[in-house]
């Protein structure tokens, strides 16, 4: 996978790209607005993280000038403006998502894997499935082995969002944002709440957990 | 205000309270030159009535004394010629009370006063007349009455009545016609000002108000309204690229080290020790960020730049949203969540009502003991929206509510628990940046806090 990063902070940059970097990707950086959009409109990336602020060029303005020239990489926007209609504009201009700075490396990772499998997922599904669990997306029905699980309204969407990013870390704020949409960062451990209580009726009974808290970034539900 | 509402708004304007008031003055000063007019006119008229009686009268006398009883008869009957006839009259009555010479049938019954003049009232064609004349005993015993009938006096009365009631109708329907069209011209110049005033206070912020181009009062107050919202436009964008450069430059730095310090936890620690210490400083660092994001949270909801992306918002939507997502929470700490479901829609920022509600029950939370109860509730009230979140925790002394609503302010009896001190602030702010009031009351036992919103027609 391909990564582009348009940032002007070196130390800023230095850090995602090394991240990135031992997480498995190839990664291109470029240090202001133009060359930003030169190296997106000539490139082939699998997704772009760019920067709001940016000498030369705004980063909504690159966004911008992308989608004119019908490239639609995923782009995530990353900013020190964190306010309400800072995100609504930035996603306004075109960016599929946003990140206030500062961030934790893992929400970063974990939302440019999100933006990556959003590409690759444009087939209606009617089932999900993860190991042994299955989940009929039709008739809101859940089961495990030979097990129907019943699940409260608000934890079938919590599974679905979770299943759908299978195999990826999904972290709090994109849970309260993929299941409850609204942006910000859950200071206390109302979604920590959530998940256990999931993982009770998931879980409980069986050898093999599904659902794994990642340290320090978030959950996980896998087969593995 | 004491006026009834139904009044259409141009009756209750001061300009048209002011036109009245002038109305009611004009009638006034009319009345009193009217009245004055018509004292000057009945005296001169009463002067010349009186002049030429006494003329007329020394005439007559004179007649007698040249030519005797005859020769006063021949003028009297001279002067009561019907082809003459016209305003005097006459009476020459001998010494036993025959008439001689007469268009006056009987003597004055009334006492004449001192200057010699009797009023009576004489038959005419047309009814009872008023008249006024002197009284002569003649030498011989005869007795001469010359008089003069106020039927002209009395018809210029009548006219200076009638003129006084036409001016004065004409003047009130043109005083109060004029104030109605003066004052609907300037309420309608006033009320442009207001809604362009109203436009720019709900965050239309490049909006100005209109001149007509006459450079009147009313352009020079827009005008002078104009520059003054030029600066404050120019205040809050300073202010807003202060926060931006701000937010910008200290947080581009705490990111940088963060970032460091997550590097560094991924690589093998040397000791326990420098793990626990990296760990505890980013615990730190994110207290910092968390403290100084709420901080321009509030900065930016001040600056009331959220209300372009206002939209019309259920707000019982929010609070079953906010139960949902903190019943879990709730619940293992062994307190009851519940929503109480209402109607309420306001025009509001999701996003950051749901922000001021989190912040709200997170409050709650950490207030209430377990077995407590917290309950979200929307509740329409005398023409407002409630917005209601009830603990049954300690609640807040009466002195101490509206002290916790400023940055910063914590009671001492919550310095033990985790916070910024900035939630109820932030709360606060995002209740103003909406129209709506923050109200803390006690809910005995606990803290009820309500956002009253004001119904938008």
């Amino acid at each position: 996978m391909h990564l582009l990063i348009v940032e002007d902070d070196e130390d800023t940059a230095a850090y995602m790209r090394k991240g990135l970097m031992e997480a498995g990707y190839t990664v291109d950086h470029a240090a202001n607005g133009r060359d930003g959009l030169f190296m997106a409109t000539s490139g082939s990336f699998d997704a772009i993280v760019l920067d709001r602020m940016l000498p030369g060029l705004d980063g909504l303005a690159v966004v911008q000038a992308m989608r004119a020239a019908n490239i639609s990489t995923p782009v995530l926007i990353l900013s020190a403006l964190g306010q309400v209609d800072d995100r609504v504009k930035g996603l306004r201009a075109g960016g599929d998502d946003y990140l206030s700075k500062p961030f934790a490396f893992s929400e970063l990772h974990a939302r440019i894997e999100a933006l990556l499998r959003r590409r690759d997922v444009q087939s209606v599904e009617t089932k999900l499935t993860v190991g042994d669990l299955e989940l009929d997306l039709l008739s809101r029905k859940v089961k495990r082995g030979d097990r129907l699980i019943d699940l409260q309204p608000r934890e079938l969407r919590l599974l679905e969002y979770l299943m759908r990013h299978a195999g990826q870390v999904v972290t709090r704020t994109m849970l309260l944002e993929g299941v409850w949409d609204y942006h910000f960062d859950p200071q206390t451990n109302v979604i920590d709440v959530h998940i256990s209580r999931l993982r009770q009726k998931l879980d409980k009974g069986f050898d093999k957990p599904l659902l794994h808290t990642m340290r320090g970034a978030g959950y996980s539900i896998r087969a593995g | 205000m004491a006026v009834p509402r139904a009044l259409p708004g141009f009756l209750r304007s001061s300009t048209f309270r002011l036109s009245v008031f002038y109305v009611a003055l004009f009638f006034l000063s009319v009345g009193a030159l009217l009245a004055f007019i018509y004292v000057q006119a009945i005296a001169t008229i009463d002067t010349q009535t009186e002049q030429a009686t006494k003329a007329d009268a020394a005439a007559l006398v004179q007649e007698y004394t040249a030519q005797g009883i005859a020769g006063l008869i021949d003028a009297v009957e001279d002067r009561i010629a019907p082809d003459r006839a016209g305003d005097g009259l006459y009476l020459l009555e001998d010494d036993e009370g025959a008439p001689l010479a007469a268009n006056v049938q009987t003597w004055p019954t009334a006492e004449p006063n001192p200057g010699g003049w009797v009023s009576f009232n004489v038959d005419r064609e047309d009814g009872p007349h008023q008249a006024r004349g002197l009284t002569y005993a003649l030498k011989d015993g005869s007795k001469l009455l010359v008089a003069r009938d106020l039927h002209a006096r009395l018809d210029f009365q009548e006219l200076m009545v009638d003129a006084l009631y036409y001016a004065l109708a004409l003047t009130v329907v043109l005083g109060v016609g004029g104030g109605l069209l003066i004052s609907r011209r300037m309420l309608n110049r006033l009320d442009a000002i207001n809604r362009a005033a109203e436009r720019i206070r709900t965050g239309d912020l490049s909006h100005r108000i209109g001149t007509t181009g006459s450079h009147d009062e009313f352009d020079r107050l827009s005008e002078t309204l104009n520059a003054m919202l030029e600066e404050i436009h120019r205040l809050m964008n300073g202010m807003r690229t202060v926060t931006d450069n701000i937010a910008h430059d200290l947080r581009s730095p705490l990111t940088r080290m963060k970032g460091r310090l997550e590097m560094l936890l991924r690589e093998p620690a040397d000791t326990d020790a420098q793990r626990v210490a990296i760990e505890r400083t980013i615990a730190d660092a994110d207290q910092l960020l968390t403290t100084f994001t709420a901080l321009l949270s509030i900065a930016d909801a001040q600056s009331g730049s959220a209300r372009a992306t206002m939209a019309p918002l259920d707000l019982d939507e929010l609070a079953g949203d906010i139960v949902d997502l903190y019943e879990p929470a709730a619940e293992e700490r062994g307190i009851a969540i519940g929503h109480e479901e209402g109607q309420g829609s306001v025009m509001g920022s999701r996003q950051l009502l749901f922000q001021a509600l989190v912040n709200l029950v997170d409050n709650a939370i950490k207030n209430t003991p377990a077995g407590g109860t917290i309950q979200v509730a929307v509740r329409r009230q005398a023409g407002a929206v409630h917005f209601v979140v009830a603990d049954s925790g300690p609640g807040i002394p009466e002195t101490e509510r509206d002290r916790v609503l400023e940055p910063f302010v914590r009671l001492d009896s919550s310095r033990s628990t985790p916070g910024s001190g900035l939630g109820l602030a932030l709360v606060a702010a995002i209740a103003r940046l909406h129209g709506a009031r923050i109200e803390l009351g006690d809910n005995a036992p606990g803290l009820v806090v309500s956002l009253i919103f004001p119904v938008v027609a």
